[in-house]
């Protein structure tokens, strides 16, 4: 099976097939840029913003450094209020724990609230090998299956179709000819092609936000309700979700919630917030488990700097303020955590993964993402950790075409003639000499050809800044 | 005040024009500059393309050749972000002590170009005439590393005869990087092209930064697209040197 959090392709080659679309590109930029703004409007209103991002940075520390004394108080207190909690090491564990579970259980359809989560451990193919069909109930994840797609962004899953594709795939799958290309009507169309499904599920599958230690707790946000009926409609609920999730305490929750919506959607709350423990006789599902995933998350606590990256509430701030992701959208990444996250993530979840070593360059530098990360996440600076983890990974790979790769042999040669004046100087007189190769009309040059196709290549001047201060200034 | 000045691996083999404006600019404000000339590079190429190691020791001879400087200043914010950011760890990852120690001392006093003209030299008229139409860019390392703020635009708005024009989403990266425009090239042209773009609806004689890496990543693409538009280090506006504005692309 897929691994989803293994790309196909390293990132440069995926970019470019991404770069071709001009349709996705002109989708990504209307709505990143509708969001960027929501989000900066409604950021800007909170006063004490940057304590609000310190102090959820410092409860989600606290709660990795502490995280087994958390997962052990968890679980007991899932159990004490009458669900049940399982432990996955990886994906595959995981999705067998859920298949098992739901086959169990009876049902041949399950339904299912949006889940990033779910999508990493690849539980809608397990469960259609075993018979069992899974239903999408938020309205992108439905585009996206309804298509045979998938999400490209962490929040809006489909943000790559615009409303035209959306409703000519409605129009299709749901055999509605005459379905107008208006987001009302969209809405409507599906509102009432899940409603019918919804009423029938006895199993519920959902992700969780977060989960409070010390009750139990799992907090679920959305903005369309049928997260909450997926979780208070059918017979069982199974809740699926990473290590990284755990918050100590109910009161940590509210530090959490004032951040993720305004950062994920702009708005000043999000429309549904359901919060709920275990089992209640009478009231709700009447069995409920827990499949707590670790899947790469602990390996990567063990990296000091690389393991802030376990912070990450899913808000993808990150991904709507990225010129990188703005140009070739999620599917580029080849990961389930596409945009800048993904970047330092998917790396850490798959360290043996060659091109999941290509993602930490897919990257500017720019800051923008650290910028408005909520939980400051230094991404930047995780991302050029993480290329240096990488050059020593193919340095320790033993290959020979990674350990000689001409970038490896050049950069090792300058860095030793740039840490000495005298050799420095040399190579400045080499630019010189390369001169002619300068210039306006810009030459193609082999070697340099990402470099010289869209940009000419600088003129080298006749004399050198530390000549003229010898000979002029001096 | 006596400056030591970092001209940058870049500015002296490329750009020499900028780094003669520069010495000229803090000559003028009447401070002494010094150029130490056992410097060459910060290391910055290499240790954001993840070649930490291999950048030691470029950082060893920065730390050396800025020891004994009162304050270092560098025409470029990524240079002053990579010292301020990393270099304290770098120089600890060297496994010399006494490095370690003179790089954590070393730190604070370098200043990138407008930081030390506003903050510490406290002016932010330096008397400069520049008559041309002028976009500002400002590059992702001054806005978001080093936090310039307003202080670019401040020494801007004080030049004579000059006409700042706006450009639209001017706080996007032009997609430079470093090593980023050749691993990622396509991604890479395609951010150049929106920018390149922009700047050019904006109806701007010169496009201005803190930066000669960013500057000679727009002014590649103008010169290609033989757009008249130079690229004009704020150094060179500031020192008031509006000849470079007769030449299309990247003035020598």
């Amino acid at each position: 099976m897929r691994d989803a959090l293994r790309p196909e392709a390293p990132f440069p080659a995926a970019a470019r097939t991404a770069l071709a679309d001009a349709t996705l590109r002109a989708n990504l930029r209307r709505a990143t840029s509708t969001i960027r703004r929501r989000r900066d409007q409604v950021v800007g209103e909170v006063e004490d913003w940057d304590r609000l991002r310190a102090q959820a940075a410092a409860i989600k520390d606290h709660t990795l450094r502490h995280l087994d004394r958390y997962l052990a108080q968890l679980e007991a207190a899932v159990a004490e209020r009458g669900g049940q909690v399982h432990w996955a090491r990886d994906a595959a564990e995981a999705r067998d724990v859920v298949a098992d579970l739901v086959v169990g259980a009876g049902a041949r359809r399950v339904l299912k609230v949006k889940s990033l989560t779910t999508e990493e451990i690849g539980l809608n193919d397990v469960l259609a090998e075993r018979g069992v069909e899974a239903v999408e109930s938020d309205l992108a994840e439905l585009i996206v299956q309804l298509g045979g797609d998938r999400p490209s962004h962490i929040v809006v899953p489909a943000i790559h179709k615009n409303r035209f594709e959306i409703r000519d795939l409605f129009a299709r799958a749901m055999g509605l000819p005459d379905l107008a290309p208006e987001p009302t009507a969209l809405a409507e169309a599906a509102r009432l092609y899940l409603r019918e499904r919804f009423l029938a599920m006895t199993v519920g599958i959902s992700g969780a936000n977060f989960l409070v230690a010390d009750t139990g707790a799992v907090a679920v946000v959305e903005s369309e309700g049928n997260g909450r009926m997926c979780l208070t409609l059918p017979h069982t609920l199974i809740t699926v979700a990473g290590i990284d999730k755990v918050v100590p305490t109910f009161e940590d929750l509210g530090v959490f919630l004032r951040l993720l919506a305004r950062s994920a959607t702009g708005e000043r709350m999000n429309p549904y917030t359901t919060v709920f423990s275990g089992v209640v006789p009478g009231d709700g599902p009447q069995a409920f488990h827990l499949v707590l995933v670790d899947n790469g998350r602990t390996r990567a606590l063990a990296d000091p700097l690389g393991r802030t990256a376990l912070r990450c509430i899913r808000c993808a701030a990150c991904l709507n303020v990225c010129p990188v992701y703005e140009r070739v959208g999620g599917h580029a990444y080849g990961s389930v955590y596409p945009g800048p996250i993904g970047a330092v993530l998917t790396p850490q979840l798959r360290p043996d993964d060659e091109h999941a070593r290509t993602l930490p360059y897919a990257s500017t530098l720019c800051g923008a993402c650290a910028d408005v990360c909520p939980v400051g996440i230094p991404i930047p600076r995780l991302l050029v950790h993480l290329r240096s983890v990488a050059v020593r990974a193919d340095e320790a790979s033993g290959r020979l075409g990674a350990r000689l790769a001409p970038e490896r042999l050049m950069l090792r040669a300058l860095g030793r003639a740039f840490a000495q004046p005298r050799q420095f100087e040399r190579l400045q007189a080499l630019a010189r000499v390369m001169r002619p190769l300068g210039g306006r009309q810009g030459r193609r040059l082999p070697g340099l050809g990402g470099w010289t196709r869209s940009r000419a290549l600088p003129t080298a001047p006749r004399r050198s800044f530390r000549r003229w201060w010898r000979e002029e200034h001096r | 005040m006596r400056v030591s000045l970092f001209v940058t691996c870049l500015v002296d083999t490329l750009y020499p024009a900028v780094g003669r404006a520069t010495v000229r600019l803090l000559e003028r404000l009447g401070v002494e500059v010094d150029f130490p000339e056992s410097q060459t590079c910060c290391g910055q190429l290499h240790v954001n393309t993840g070649y930490r190691r291999e950048a030691l020791p470029m950082v060893g001879n920065f730390v050396r050749a800025f020891a004994q400087a009162e304050v270092v200043v560098a025409p470029s914010a990524s240079c002053v972000a990579l010292v301020r950011e990393t270099y304290p760890e770098l120089a600890e990852e060297t496994g010399d002590p006494a490095l370690a120690r003179e790089a954590t001392a070393l730190v604070p006093r370098v200043y990138e170009l407008t930081e030390f003209l506003v903050d510490r030299l406290g002016v932010t008229d330096v008397g400069a005439r520049f008559p041309h139409r002028v976009a500002y860019h400002p590059t992702c390392h001054s806005l978001r590393a080093l936090h310039l703020g307003d202080r670019p635009r401040r020494l801007l708005a004080a030049v004579r005869d000059m006409e700042l024009v706006t450009v639209e989403g001017a706080e996007s990266c032009c997609g430079f990087g470093g090593t980023f425009a050749i691993k990622n090239a396509d991604v890479s042209a395609a951010m150049l092209s929106d920018k390149v773009g922009a700047i050019l609806a904006s109806g701007a004689e010169a496009v201005c930064a803190a930066d000669s890496s960013c500057l000679m990543h727009i002014g590649g693409a103008l010169v290609r697209r033989g757009a008249p538009v130079a690229t004009v280090h704020l150094a060179q506006v500031l020192a008031g040197e509006d000849n470079v504005c007769g030449q299309r692309g990247v003035p020598e």
